[in-house]
């Protein structure tokens, strides 16, 4: 309900822990417990008794990456349909069983993982009954015909609105510009949607949603031996597919482009960007501080002091990098009136060359260290982010001892570090541009 | 100490954690300022937030959207905190900040470790009485709200079409106004304007501070008064009683903007929340609003976008609580195919059908089972639970009446939800907004769905 929705200061988009990625500081992190089910499963738990409940979630590597460039859209399909129909559960059913007993479900879909995830009380009336379901959809999803064919009905809609959408035009096209046939770049078109049929999304989880690939996350209010139990019910009996979880490399250095797309809206919509960096880089904590600076802290960036506190241009400015198992995006966004976008733009342009041209200062970089580091205890104050980064450690194969190092390996980063990345990583004169809503060529 | 809810029993029939009250405390300071804390020792992390009971529907005519224009301004720089420096200290600190406007308040939060309350109340404490204004800064900020507008607002379709049903639904009620604004008061806004916002509203003897996390609360007060005690209470302006006088007749309109599909906004005038104790109506509606859309399965999902698939969206809700009278709200869009008078027609027939033939013993159960499981997931946020207790406090109920209206929900009966459906969902009391999808011009009729780079 909107009525009473208020609005908030700013834009900053507030990323989401997969992008920001993982901190530790001095403070106590929590004990990570870590095993392998006996059906190959990985399992990430953390105990923890203080609230009576319990979040569960089971990825795997089976995001819109993975889809065959021959039949886009079924990841999203065979994602999106797990909880529409299961062993002796039609989609309503389910829906109704878990609102009993007030557990919450939700879905993880990006270009690298797909999964399930549900928030229940842990006493065993709700959590029994919530488990039992979550297991039965991951388990034994049936993808009924009937109800594939309305959720392609209403996708073809949904895909169709975005096509009018300033953000989703210039999303689409800047993937395409970034990322040109690599699938971290790809946009399901309608045609896409038409031809998908049951048996894809069969074919998909058979070979997708392997028990040996699966990462279970576990947070709350369990014992070691539940959480076990736990972890073996929910991935027993998963297909044993034997997709590849390696997606294909992403060609790095692109050309420089710039697409001028005219569009009714009053702003304009511009994003400029070039394949980043992936999880594993070791370029990526350096990448990651000197973002802070650039554009990736608010309101102390050097984006958002120059575009939005010098010169009032815009609301929203922002750039990050998205680690992804291949380079993800690094991508600078903002939106502009019309009139003054060439010249946001321009400004935007020179921020970023003098950036990477001459990196940080030694004061800018202790205050990104600053933030981050004695923000750390703020990412790990809920069960529902603590979940997360479980995920996340689990699906990235990252060590145990992540959260803990993580304030380290910050600390470490140097402003020669920066410059030297940035410098290697970025380059001014081969990014991608897409301004959507373009002032008219003059 | 932890969190204890040891009043609890399992099985269906959960009885809510009135527990959680116990750990909030409150104190009013010499100067009028309620300081109201919440421990929660799960993560050594605070959050400070400060709600001044001044929101868009204070506003006068002419100067729509300042409430949210000064609190635009808040972060531009007091006498001994310099322009940019607010928002760089508590970066330094290791923080996170924003602030945000409603139609009934406007609040200013910074979430710490629990280390950093001090410099929290430093900073937040000299905003509240020095502020220094200059026209340079306003110059510069009202350009970033415009552009705000622009954003949220102006290019959005749906968000129009909101302002517009608002403008429409409500002719003596400043919930009318856009908390933004009208663009045309935006531009002819000065720094005069703001300062004199500042002036009558931001007060301690207006304001609650809220301190949620891992904290004592007695030193939060001790520290409290020593930040804020020192400074003055003033006189308020008053503060308008509005009311909204009956609709006596359905009201349409439409709006065209680019999109591909059409929507559909139908809006009932219902009064919120005045006396916990004593109302029933309000409490009817939050249960009427979660059995039609309470969950996946709820009946207008299930009807329109399930079975009849005369809908790709559906929704509906019901905000209970407010300064002022609230709507409820239903809202769609078409399945391809069908018109929004097709859409229209599909509500119209669950609406009736819910008041002729009532609600099951089940699906109230089921709303009311959801109520009590989310009261334990909202202990996992120390964020949402200072956010409700402020909301709670600026609009007038005061927090204590949280444990209340669990109560009051946990009691509402099939026949009060048939009842309240009965009483509000009538015609005269009805604004429908339309959507009237517009081609993009300079877009040619599009063959395949792709987009070409001009």
């Amino acid at each position: 309900m909107r009525t009473n929705w208020p609005i908030m200061r700013t834009g900053v988009i507030f990323l989401s822990l997969i992008i920001n990625a993982l901190y530790s500081s001095a403070s106590a992190t929590p004990t990570i417990q870590h095993w392998q089910a006996a059906s190959g499963a990985r399992v990430y738990f953390v105990e923890n008794h203080d609230l009576p409940m319990l979040d569960v979630a089971v990825t795997f590597p089976a995001g819109s990456g993975f889809d065959d460039p021959a039949k886009l859209g079924v990841a999203g399909f065979v994602n999106g349909m797990l909880d529409a129909g299961t062993d002796g559960l039609n989609e309503d059913e389910i829906g109704r069983k878990l609102a009993d007993i007030g557990a919450q479900k939700a879905s993880q879909f990006d270009p690298d993982r797909a999964g399930l995830s549900m928030r229940t009380l842990s006493y065993p009336a709700q959590r029994e009954v919530a488990l039992d379901i979550l297991a039965r959809m991951l388990q034994r999803p049936l993808f009924p015909e009937a109800i594939l064919a309305r959720e392609k009905v209403r996708l073809i809609a949904a895909l169709k609105e975005a096509e009018t959408k300033p953000e989703s035009i210039a999303a689409k096209a800047f993937g395409k510009a970034v990322f040109a046939m690599h699938p971290y770049g790809t946009s399901i078109e309608v045609p896409d949607v038409e031809k998908i049929q049951r048996a894809d999304l069969e074919n998909y989880y058979r070979s997708h949603y392997a028990a040996k690939a699966a990462v279970v996350a576990l947070m709350g209010d369990l014992t070691r031996a539940q959480a076990e139990a736990i972890a073996q019910q929910l991935t027993e009996k998963l297909p044993d597919g034997a997709a590849s979880t390696q997606l294909p490399a992403v060609t790095i250095h692109i050309q420089s482009s710039e697409q001028r797309i005219a569009h009714p809206a009053s702003q304009s919509h511009i994003l400029i960007g070039t394949p980043g960096v992936a999880r594993s880089d070791p370029d990526y904590f350096p990448l990651y501080v000197g973002n802070y600076i650039l554009g990736g802290g608010g309101f102390v960036s050097r984006l958002m002091n120059e575009i939005r506190e010098k010169r009032g241009m815009a609301y929203s400015v922002y750039s990050y990098f998205m680690p992804m198992q291949q380079p993800g995006a690094f991508q600078i966004g903002l939106q502009t009136k019309k009139e003054q976008a060439d010249e946001a733009l321009k400004l935007t342009r020179a921020t970023l060359r003098e950036f990477v041209e001459k990196g940080v200062s030694a004061k800018e970089l202790q205050a990104a260290k600053d933030n981050i580091i004695g923000g750390f205890p703020l990412r790990i104050d809920s069960n529902k982010k603590i979940l997360e980064y479980l995920s996340v450690i689990g699906f990235y194969n990252l060590p145990l001892n992540y959260l803990d190092d993580f304030t380290v390996q910050v600390g470490r980063v140097s402003a020669a570090q920066i410059h030297d990345a940035f410098k290697r990583r970025i380059h001014p004169d081969a990014m991608a541009t897409v301004v959507v809503g373009a002032p008219e060529v003059k | 100490m932890r969190i204890r809810i040891f009043n609890f029993c399992c099985g269906l029939l959960l009885l809510v954690p009135f527990s959680i009250q116990a750990e909030v405390f409150e104190k009013t300071l010499g100067n009028g300022l309620k300081v109201i804390v919440k421990e929660d020792h799960r993560a050594p992390v605070l959050v400070q937030q400060v709600w001044y009971r001044a929101g868009s529907m204070d506003e006068r005519t002419g100067t729509t959207g300042v409430a949210h224009v000064l609190e635009h301004m808040m972060f531009k720089g007091t006498k001994s905190v310099p322009m940019g420096e607010f928002s760089k200290r508590i970066a330094a600190a290791g923080g996170r900040e924003n602030a945000f406007t409603s139609y009934d308040y406007t609040a200013y939060f910074q979430q710490l470790h629990k280390s950093k309350l001090p410099l929290a109340m430093q900073l937040e404490s000299d905003r509240m009485h020095n502020l220094q204004l200059t026209a340079e800064e306003f110059g510069k900020e009202i350009r970033v709200v415009m552009e705000e507008r622009r954003m949220r607002t102006d290019d959005e379709p749906h968000a129009l079409m909101y302002e517009k049903l608002m403008a429409t639904a409500y002719q003596e009620h400043p919930y009318q106004h856009p908390i933004i604004g009208w663009m045309n008061d935006l531009e002819a806004m000065t720094a005069a304007d703001a300062q004199e916002w500042y002036k009558s509203w931001y007060a301690p003897n207006n304001a609650v501070l809220i301190v949620a996390g891992d904290v004592d609360a007695k030193a939060v007060f001790k520290l409290a008064e020593q930040n804020y005690g020192k400074i003055k209470a003033r006189p308020l302006p008053v503060r308008k009683a509005y009311r909204e006088s009956p609709q006596l007749g359905i009201k349409r309109l439409t709006l065209k903007a680019p999109a591909e599909l059409p929507h559909l906004i139908m809006a009932y005038h219902t009064p919120t929340l005045k006396n916990a104790e004593t109302d029933t109506l309000p409490y009817a509606l939050d249960v009427l609003a979660g059995i039609l859309d309470g969950n996946e399965s709820a009946r207008m999902n299930t009807a329109l976008v399930r079975e009849q698939q005369i809908a790709s969206e559906i929704g509906a809700g019901y905000d209970s609580t407010g300064r002022g009278p609230s709507m409820f709200v239903l809202e769609g869009t078409p399945s391809a195919g069908k018109s929004v008078a097709d859409l229209e027609a599909a509500i119209r027939e669950q609406l009736l059908k819910l008041i002729r033939e009532g609600v099951s013993a089940e699906e109230l159960q089921r709303v009311k089972a959801q109520v009590t499981a989310n009261e334990v997931y909202k202990l996992d946020s120390v964020f949402y639970q200072a956010m409700q207790i402020g909301q709670m406090e600026s609009i007038g109920l005061g927090y204590k009446v949280l444990p209340v209206m669990l109560k009051k929900l946990q009691e509402v009966t099939a026949q009060q939800v048939q009842d309240a459906a009965r009483e509000i969902l009538k015609d005269d009391n009805l604004t429908i907004a339309v959507l009237d999808p517009q081609p993009l011009s300079n877009k040619p009729k599009k063959a395949g769905g792709n987009i070409h780079a001009h």
